[in-house]
């Protein structure tokens, strides 16, 4: 293997850590604060990328993942006191890891479209018992709450600021590219991939099949789930229009814009259509997806392999 | 539990009205997949559009028949269009590509609904507003004439696609496209006419039932759902499977709201859902063949 490459690389990914650093503290607040939201709806897209583009399965209900994310932050936050961080991320991630176990048991005996269609209605399941378990959930309304702080016991205890819970989300979207990244690189990533290039080779060699997708689909379900977690950590609520399906369907749009397959690109992705839609909505004020849902068809029809395809080999090395 | 059994009844005459919606809407959807591998998220968009066709048709006729027919042709001809411009490029990709586009088109769909119509409601009034009492309820007779002229539309398919020229060309597409161009049949056309074909049954579905609910550019989600359900537990491009399970879940759903509210009911559909495909993963009524 060539070593140059490689620090090419790092050293790109490097500079990109440093720019995203460096954000809050140059950027005017709005475009901050829309920085921090890039990272954590590029971290559901990262998640679902595991998926769609590493084992060939389109998820159409990433929302659920992200929603109970959101919820069991919500609840750990409303239930405990003091409010505490890191029960609110360990809450986050066990609703995410219930939700996406059920989801994966059920829906990885499908294949293709199958997989799509039953991952969207379970995830509209979901939908409908948080929006009509008003007891719980707050129902339409939702749950809100307050930020608790950044604080580890006996050592220190800081609120946050908007730039510290910009740092805080860089740190955990790095640090799960970094662990995406090794697995999809690991012998474990690998029998994903080739699951995604023939399934039936892959059970033939003796490969159980069914228990990786499982896998697959609960470790995606689980990254999904942190992306829930620092979203209602940085806007303090929690409510069902997330876990609709049509966030599942963005999150996939991101995917698709970005280029499958290559984890930065559903960031970028993510990118591109969160600053496509700013940039829209100051024309087309709430239309603004008429020329997002054209942009993204041109895409998906003259642009398969999205924004980043080109360098998929090169990132993935 | 004591639940009379009028109730019971009524809830039996209101499941099969859904149920033949549902399946008009269901039939559209399931054709366009068994036949091009097409799943078409914009269907319940289409539908949407179908009623608003409707509603302005009708405020300017006045005629709710002239409206019926004039929805059918025009989100016909949109589906055509569809079809032509972002369809056509991605026959013989992957399936999964297809869900992308129709779910680019069903977002610039529903926002341009919303941009034309804005966010209120519309109402289309009933055709016919005689009544027949049932049990203890007036009963709509357009209830029942919508349930009848959806079982005539499907009918009409199924004759079309068993005995019409057409409708043998398409059936032969199904089996082998590339035998049937071999064969001289215009496969192309043949595609644009069955997504037309799907697209005008949404839209006929659409002002059938826009006298039942309120028509605004959201009520294509909720369909959208319930269809693929029904497409799936009747078995992906099998057309009766799809009529039998449709009257199946909205009947199951109908009995259920006896007991919880509309908005819980929908869960029975789910469940019966997850039962199809843990037992029946191609569908309840899947023949040998897939």
């Amino acid at each position: 293997m060539n070593r140059r490459p490689t620090l090419v690389y790092w050293i790109g990914f490097s500079v990109v850590l440093a720019l995203l650093t460096a954000a809050p503290l140059v950027l005017p607040e709005f475009w901050a604060r829309l920085a921090t939201e890039i990272l954590i709806w590029g971290l559901l897209a990262m998640s679902s990328d595991l998926l769609i583009g590493y084992t060939g399965m389109v998820s159409f209900g990433h929302s659920a993942f992200f929603g109970l994310g959101m919820y069991g932050a919500a609840a750990a936050l409303l239930t405990v006191s003091p409010p505490n961080l890191w029960l609110a991320l360990v809450y986050g991630l066990f609703g995410a890891a219930l939700a996406a176990g059920f989801v994966a048991y059920f829906s990885t005996r499908l294949q293709d479209i199958y997989f799509a269609i039953t991952t969207l209605i379970f995830s509209q399941i979901f939908y409908v018992i948080i929006f009509t378990w008003t007891a719980v959930t707050g129902g339409e309304n939702g749950l809100t709450f307050d930020r608790p702080a950044l604080a580890i016991p006996g050592l220190f205890r800081m609120h946050f600021s908007s730039t510290s819970l910009h740092w805080f989300v860089l740190a955990v979207v790095a640090g799960s590219y970094l662990i995406l990244r090794r697995i999809t690189q690991s012998p474990f990533g690998m029998v994903l991939q080739s699951i995604r290039e023939n399934e039936a080779r892959t059970r033939a060699i003796g490969y159980p099949v069914e228990r990786y997708k499982i896998v697959a689909v609960m470790l995606s379900g689980l990254f999904a789930g942190l992306a829930g977690v620092l979203y209602a950590l940085q806007n303090e609520f929690a409510a069902p229009d997330f876990v609709f399906f049509t966030v599942s369907g963005e999150t996939v749009i991101y995917n698709v814009v970005g280029g499958i397959g290559t984890l930065v690109g559903p960031i970028v992705g993510a990118a591109f259509f969160l600053l496509l839609r700013e940039g829209l909505s100051r024309f087309f004020t709430e239309f603004y997806l008429i020329p997002v849902g054209v942009i993204f068809v041109a895409i998906v029809i003259f642009m398969p392999q999205g924004l980043l395809g080109f360098m998929r080999r090169w990132l993935n090395q | 539990m004591g639940i009379p059994l009028e109730q019971v009844l009524i809830q039996t005459v209101n499941g099969v009205v859904t149920g033949m919606i549902l399946a008009l809407v269901a039939s559209g959807l399931t054709l366009i997949f068994g036949i091009m591998d097409v799943v078409n998220f914009a269907h319940g968009e289409l539908f949407m559009l179908g009623a608003y066709v409707g509603v302005l048709t009708l405020a300017a006729t006045g005629s709710f028949w002239l409206a019926l027919l004039t929805a059918t042709i025009a989100i016909a001809l949109l589906g055509a269009l569809i079809y032509v411009t972002t369809l056509r490029p991605l026959l013989g990709r992957d399936p999964l590509t297809t869900i992308l586009a129709t779910f680019g088109i069903s977002l610039v769909l529903q926002n341009y609904a919303l941009w034309q119509f804005g966010p209120v409601a519309r109402k289309i009034s009933e055709p016919i507003t005689g009544h027949f009492t049932l049990f203890y309820l007036d009963y709509p007779w357009y209830r029942v004439v919508i349930a009848l002229i959806s079982a005539a539309i499907i009918a009409a398919l199924w004759l079309f696609l068993k005995f019409g020229k057409w409708g043998i060309w398409i059936r032969a597409t199904t089996q082998d496209r590339v035998m049937a161009q071999a064969m001289g049949i215009p496969v192309p056309w043949v595609l644009a006419t069955v997504f037309a074909i799907g697209a005008g049954m949404a839209g006929a579905s659409g002002v059938l039932f826009g006298p039942l609910t309120a028509v605004d550019h959201a009520m294509g989600l909720d369909w959208i759902l319930k269809v693929f359900i029904v497409v799936v537990v009747g078995g992906m491009g099998n057309l009766a499977g799809s009529v039998v399970a449709a009257i199946f879940i909205s009947l199951l759903e109908a009995y259920a709201s006896l007991w919880v509210s509309p908005a819980q009911a929908v869960i029975v559909s789910f469940v019966v859902l997850i039962l199809t495909l843990l037992f029946r993963p191609t569908g309840l009524f899947a023949t040998a063949t897939r």
